[in-house]
């Protein structure tokens, strides 16, 4: 093995293979589309939300396993989850992945810290984070309209 | 002259003509196939900018002390092999440029918006690389011009013979094509669209920046109105280019960029401008650069251009043949390679093409995963991107060989 297998740990492939969160809601509340313009990752985000409560969050789209893994385990992660809580997790997300933070996920988020080796492949962090990215607008749009 | 005959290259011993390969890449030996996006530079190219900025590094044109004068001789004489390397009928219509981008903006602001008119007709190809689309999308905003495409072949294997004169009008005015398709390395007939275009009082572009380099071009035989082409993918510097331009056509266009070298004389009020090819070229131009590429002239003639255009062919068949056994791999441009160049493009099962080139990246082997600048061309074909490696006078065998166990390590992990 080495660096470059390293990274497609079996997490990454699973949470890529996954397709529990991988379609599209008719009832979304928001939904918001993510690209990549360089690599041509091209994904979509739905949520659905009770008050403050992600009741349901999905998506959709063509992109590299790194970046459907990510958006699978964000889905996984903050199903029912509040904003607040989808917030901080993704200050987590982007500084294990830009900053040499070592990242303290909580229980239902494990899994992302097999997302700790893209770091070494800067090309790769804009995969990781798509999904991510993706989200953050949708959160500081909500917050925006709910005033 | 001996009559043309194309001897087998000295792969090994032309290797050693560039330090890049006989580094390691991620610890592996490298095999690089990306020359697509730029070729590897040899040694004389280096010496040769190294030499400019050691021993004049002084401006062109206007000293009037040796080490300017011969700095401009450098210069000129760069001009005149990249004429001849093209076979240009003068020197004075090669223009130089930063690239091959630069070189189609260039006739599409002197060119294009000087000369098109509502309804007047742009004929492109969907195996444009963004360079010579967007450019012509901008120029019909513009202008009121319209775009037009020739139609292809089912699974685009080239574009269709059949419907190849149809696809002009009595209003084209300038077809923009590739010389060679940077993703599947397609060759269009490019001296029938020239002879369709002229018919029609239309001017031909051609896209050189993946032709030049592993052919030999000659634009007078091709009849085209101009080529535009880079050094850096033909084993010269970064930041150079040549736009080649029919003498008669120069001269009717604007120029592109004003300021200083491209002035004949300056009032405070108007100025009149120099006379080809400085007309062309305002301000200080790259000046190294220039000079490299004429070293990188001498070494790609000195090689061979036919040389390198069988062996690539050679390294295509072979790497289709491999491809042939299996049914994971998915080629773009068909498997005939009489109008190909050495570029083989294909998807990997339903892998993204970013964790193939990721994969091959951690075995040493350097290829480009994505759309390659033909976002319209992957529309085509149905896919987001593909994996593309793409080969020149130094790819081997071994190094195809290492592509192949690469895509075995991604089996591995995968599928």
């Amino acid at each position: 093995m080495n660096l470059g297998d390293d990274l497609y740990k079996e997490i990454i492939l699973d949470n890529y293979k996954a397709k529990k969160y991988r379609r599209r809601m008719d009832d979304a509340d928001i939904s918001r589309e993510g690209a990549n313009p360089s690599c041509g990752d091209d994904i979509e985000l739905f949520v659905r939300l009770n008050g403050d409560r992600i009741e349901e969050v999905t998506y959709d789209g063509a992109g590299c396993s790194i970046c459907l893994a990510s958006a699978n385990m964000l889905c996984t992660a903050l199903t029912g989850r509040t904003l607040g809580e989808a917030r901080a997790l993704f200050d987590q997300v982007r500084s294990m992945l830009t900053d040499a933070d070592v990242p303290d996920f909580p229980e239902y988020a494990a899994d992302l810290e097999a997302m700790q080796g893209v770091k070494a492949f800067p090309v790769r962090v804009k995969c990781a984070m798509l999904a991510w990215s993706t989200l953050k607008q949708v959160v500081d749009e909500h917050s925006l309209s709910a005033g | 002259m001996s009559p043309a005959r194309t001897l087998p290259l000295d792969v090994s011993k032309l290797r050693t003509e560039f330090p890049v390969l006989s580094r390691a890449m991620r610890g592996k030996r490298l095999a690089y196939l990306d020359s697509g996006a730029t070729s590897l530079k040899p040694r004389s190219v280096l010496e040769a900018e190294r030499a400019y900025y050691e021993q004049l590094s002084s401006n062109i044109h206007r000293g009037v002390y040796e080490f300017s004068e011969r700095a401009t001789i450098l210069y000129d004489e760069a001009r005149t092999k990249a004429a001849g390397l093209i076979n240009a009928a003068a020197a004075r219509e090669v223009i130089f440029t930063r690239g091959t981008t630069e070189s189609i903006n260039l006739v599409g602001y002197s060119w294009g918006r000087k000369f098109l008119k509502p309804g007047d007709e742009i004929l492109t190809s969907e195996f444009e690389h963004h360079s010579n689309i967007v450019v012509w999308q901008e120029v019909a905003k513009a202008t009121g011009a319209v775009l037009r495409f020739f139609p292809l072949l089912p699974h685009a294997e080239g574009l269709d013979p059949e419907q190849l004169e149809t696809a002009f009008s009595e209003r084209t005015r300038i077809v923009a094509i590739t010389g060679m398709s940077n993703v599947t390395g397609y060759k269009p007939p490019l001296r029938r669209i020239a002879e369709l275009a002229h018919e029609r009082g239309a001017v031909v572009l051609v896209d050189g920046a993946q032709m030049a380099c592993h052919e030999p071009v000659d634009v007078q035989a091709l009849d085209i109105d101009f080529l535009a082409f880079s050094a850096h993918k033909m084993c010269g510097p970064t930041g150079i280019g040549v736009l080649y331009g029919r003498e008669s056509l120069l001269e009717a266009m604007d120029p592109f960029l004003y300021g200083g070298d491209m002035i004949e004389r300056v009032w405070k009020d108007r100025s009149t401008y120099a006379q080809l090819p400085e007309k062309f070229e305002a301000g200080t131009p790259h000046i190294a650069g220039a000079i490299g590429f004429g070293a990188a002239c001498d070494f790609v003639q000195g090689v061979g251009l036919e040389a390198i255009a069988a062996h690539e062919r050679e390294l295509l068949d072979y790497c289709l043949a491999r491809t042939r056994a299996r049914d994971d791999i998915t080629v773009y441009g068909g498997i005939n390679t009489d109008d190909r160049g050495g570029i083989f493009s294909f998807n990997f099962a339903d892998v993204h093409a970013h964790d193939v080139g990721m994969i091959l990246d951690s075995h040493g082997v350097a290829v480009r995963a994505g759309f390659h600048c033909a976002q319209p061309l992957m529309r085509v074909f149905g896919v987001a991107g593909t994996t593309r490696a793409s080969f020149y006078m130094y790819t081997d065998r071994s190094d195809i060989d290492a592509l192949f166990d690469g895509l075995d390590a991604v089996r591995k992990i995968f599928l």
